[in-house]
């Protein structure tokens, strides 16, 4: 152990790697209901090549490797399973280079999507990113490589689709590019090639460490508006959105339903945002979705909310405060969701199982669904906020998880960054020639079985 | 249920239809209005349950005091005509209900009663407001607004509770009888709404108008006159209290600014626009916002002077927008005050 301590040393530098008790305690845990799973060590690489020499050592002695970000998954998909050595990537969080002509920029894996944020409305304000919901801490790398989504992803589909190309170091130590970087300098697109990315997004960091990733930058108009229609019939629910979606008007679409504050019990709120050039594309744009609804609002069963605009701003604020006000509620910093992939038609099932689930199980909860593309698809989130100092709410809050995951597959969804559990109830439903063929490339990509063992595996 | 104070003799023999002839959004001759009337009358449908904007204008226009807009919103509710969606309505009933979080203290005169602008609290400073003491909150709000809902029955349910509210943990236990209604809503629902409605109101309010003409008397000297041009952005509830009118005039007087005349002031006063967008009529809320934007910028006005906290934060950025200053009317008194 020692040895091995003083070899990241070497790598990395003193300052840059620990094996003390306090990193250990801090690094086996998220801020979901998961247990802690203890890492022995915890290295923060400063570049492609640091992380190279880490996978190589990890190699030649089998040590379990886990790459993070910021850990905010919640679902413990950061977690040492087996221990060995946790690969921290905050560090290498440097903006590379931001493409305003072809719309693209080129971090490093590490870097957060405050920074990555707050960079271009600096240096270039015509544009941004999808930015999720998560802290602004988050790492673009996390983020992309689960599947996320955000504040642009009813123009721009999931995070995953917003992925021009990456730079990955293999299990076994080799770097590679992904996309047109693979070809050309300019990292602009996936297409034409045969799409190797697939090979990293959705499989938790059991595949490789993604360190440098280029994303898809949209435009950033000066005028920016939120219309809000309100329902109380979820039954109707997947119509209003594949007509408001269908406008290819907005820019982010979600639906929320919350027992609180009271007022908004028991009523469906989709959130449509959009951004304009002009004060005339901006009227155009409302019009577009006052019509597509218009069959609704003339029966009087829903309507746009009227808002002022001092009002608007915290529901356009991206990433949401309000969602992370929530996510500490009870206090004592406990938070974990399921969001689940589904098609649209299934949200009334979805909106009814969790809350029955959530007042069976007696949790603070909160519902909603961020709408993918034009209403292609959506990511239901159903989360609920617990009191970590008090192990009868973790234990509610993880039994409502653990139903709301199954709830999820039997309706006919999937279970997005699903934790181990939840993995195990994927792969039992899976094509088992789908199952596999994972595991054959796992195996080919990762002989000896290093990166982040334990997770999409049928248990021994 | 309280019925509402209105004589259907008098409509019936009504020879001008002042309340739909006069309407500003919607069209009637004189004959049309009689029809329409009539249809109201009898308890059945007519297009101006649809058609209305619900703007007050027409209690201003009846030459008889015979509350004929009152009466519409009975019947839109009577015949389930909803001005705007239900779920709209029925979320905004539930949000704007009473709290319960009365905190009856001591308050001394002169009491200003706030209603549900908790975002307000700050405008109750300086020698505009010396010595004033200030109530607030769900549980004393006016519920007015449910005349934009044809919702008259929360009226009827919850003012009283909120007039006893008032009186008996705020008024009574401090042996006052009186206190200045902030906005114009609650003056008008205290004295034209809750007597039509039958509905008894054991104390005594005072027009914030009325409140800043004599303390800006008071303060005469320390006044430094504004010169400026403003427009006036006359709220739908002072159509139920155009005696009040007078005083806009004198506080415009002593604050030293000139209230030009504009087409859309006074009795010819254009909605701000909110309540029509909660109708989801958005088209007409552009136009007339427009036109009372253009109004406002022909006239070269430099300031936008409202009283309605609604009306203030529906228009404010568009005012802005055209180069003009949005400003409450307490505030323009404060900025005379050089506070
Ligand atoms: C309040 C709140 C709101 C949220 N809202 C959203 C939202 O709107 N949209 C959304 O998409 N998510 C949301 N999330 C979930 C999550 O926080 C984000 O997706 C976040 O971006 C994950 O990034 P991370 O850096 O924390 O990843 P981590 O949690 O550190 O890692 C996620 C997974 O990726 C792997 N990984 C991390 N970095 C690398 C790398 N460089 N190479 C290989 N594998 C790697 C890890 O091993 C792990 O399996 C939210 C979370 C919270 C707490």
């Amino acid at each position: 152990m020692e040895k091995i301590y003083q070899e990241l040393k070497k790598i990395v530098g003193d300052q840059y790697v620990s094996n003390q008790p306090e990193e250990r305690f801090f690094y086996s845990r998220d801020g979901g209901t998961t247990e802690p799973c203890f890492p022995d060590f915890i290295v923060m690489p400063g570049s492609t090549e640091e992380v190279q020499k880490i996978v190589l050592l990890a190699n030649e002695r089998k040590i379990p490797i886990t790459p993070m970000g910021a850990a905010l998954v919640l679902s413990g998909l950061s977690r040492p399973l087996r221990g060995g050595i946790v690969v921290d990537m905050k560090r290498m969080d440097r903006i590379l280079e931001v493409n305003e002509f072809s719309r693209f920029a080129v971090v490093e894996a590490g870097t957060s999507e405050g920074k990555l944020q707050a960079y271009l409305k600096k240096h270039h304000p015509s544009l941004k990113h999808s930015v999720p919901d998560a802290p602004p801490m988050a790492t673009i790398g996390g983020n992309i490589l689960i599947h996320g989504s955000g504040h642009l992803s009813a123009l721009g589909g999931f995070h995953t689709e917003m992925l021009n190309g990456l730079e990955a170091v293999l299990p076994t130590g080799e770097i590679v590019r992904i996309g047109s970087c693979s070809v050309s300098p300019y990292w602009f697109s996936r297409a034409p090639l045969p799409d190797l990315a697939g090979l990293f997004l959705g499989w938790a960091g059991t595949t490789g460490i993604a360190t440098k990733i280029a994303i898809k930058l949209y435009p950033d108009r000066p005028l920016n508006d939120i219309d809000i229609f309100v329902m109380e019939d979820a039954d109707s629910v997947p119509d209003v959105i594949r007509r408001l979606s269908g406008t290819a008007v907005a820019e982010d679409i979600t639906a929320i339903m919350t027992p609180v504050p009271e007022w908004a019990s028991g009523f469906q709120m989709i959130n449509v945002i959009y951004g304009a050039e002009s004060k005339r594309e901006q009227v155009l744009k409302r019009d577009l979705l006052r019509e597509s609804v218009k069959k609704y609002i003339k029966d009087k069963v829903g309507g746009f909310m009227p808002l002022y605009s001092d009002m608007k701003g915290r529901f356009m604020e991206a990433p949401a405060s309000q969602l992370v006000r929530f996510a500490d509620v009870k206090k004592g910093g406990g938070f974990e969701y399921v969001g689940a992939i589904m098609p649209i038609e299934v949200f009334p099932d979805a909106y009814r199982k969790g809350l029955e689930i959530a007042e069976r199980n007696g949790v603070t909860y909160s519902t909603g669904a961020r709408i993918i593309g034009l209403g292609h698809t959506m990511m239901f989130f159903y989360a609920y906020a617990f009191n970590r100092a008090d192990p009868i709410d973790v234990k509610k809050a993880q039994k409502a998880l653990e139903e709301t995951n199954e709830a999820a597959l039997t309706i006919g969804g999937i279970p997005w960054k699903a934790e181990v559990p939840a993995q195990q109830g994927i792969i039992r439903r899976m094509d088992p020639n789908t199952f596999k063929l994972m595991g054959r490339i796992r195996q080919t990509l990762d002989p000896n079985g290093i990166m982040n063992p334990g997770n999409w595996e049928v248990p021994s | 249920m309280t019925m509402l104070k209105y004589d259907p003799e008098i409509c019936e023999k009504c020879e001008t239809v002042d309340c739909l002839v006069r309407c500003q959004y919607m069209q009637f001759d004189l004959t049309q209005a009689k029809e329409e009337k009539l249809k109201l009358l009898a308890g059945e449908s007519s297009r101006v349950l649809e058609g209305c904007a619900t703007c007050y204008a027409c209690e201003e226009y009846c030459p008889n005091n015979n509350h004929p807009f009152y009466l519409i919103v009975d019947r839109q509710e009577e015949l389930s005509t909803w001005p705007v969606p239900i779920p709209l309505v029925k979320q905004q009933v539930k949000m704007m209900s009473p709290k319960g979080k009365i905190t009856p203290g001591k308050v001394n005169t002169p009491l200003i009663n706030l209603c549900f602008f908790p975002m307000l609290t700050g405008c109750i400073r300086g020698r505009l407001f010396d010595g004033t003491s200030l109530i607030e909150g769900s549980d004393i709000f006016c519920n007015i607004m449910w005349l934009h809902f044809a919702k008259n029955s929360v009226i009827r349910e919850r003012l009283p509770k909120i007039i006893d509210t008032i009186q008996n943990n705020y008024l009574a236990e401090n042996g006052i009888n009186e206190f200045v209604c902030f906005h114009d809503e609650c003056y008008g629902a205290y004295t034209h709404l809750a007597p039509a409605f039958g509905i008894d109101v054991p104390f005594k309010t005072v027009h914030l108008f009325e409140y800043l003409t004599k303390r800006l008397t008071v303060l005469k000297k320390e006044i430094t006159p504004i010169r400026a041009t403003v427009a006036y952005q006359r709220p739908c509830s002072n159509r139920l209290i155009p005696e009040t009118q007078h005083w806009v005039d004198e506080i415009f007087n002593l604050v030293g600014v000139d209230r030009v005349e504009r087409e859309y002031d006074r009795e010819n006063a254009l909605c701000c626009g909110t309540v029509l967008r909660a109708m989801q009529k958005d088209d007409i809320a552009d136009d007339l916002q427009k036109r009372n934007l253009d109004d406002m910028q022909k006239v070269g006005a430099a300031y936008c002077v409202f009283n309605c906290p609604a009306c203030f934060f529906t228009m404010k950025d568009m005012v802005t927008e055209r180069g003009i200053t949005p400003i409450l009317m307490s505030e323009l008194c404060q900025l005379a005050l050089g506070q």
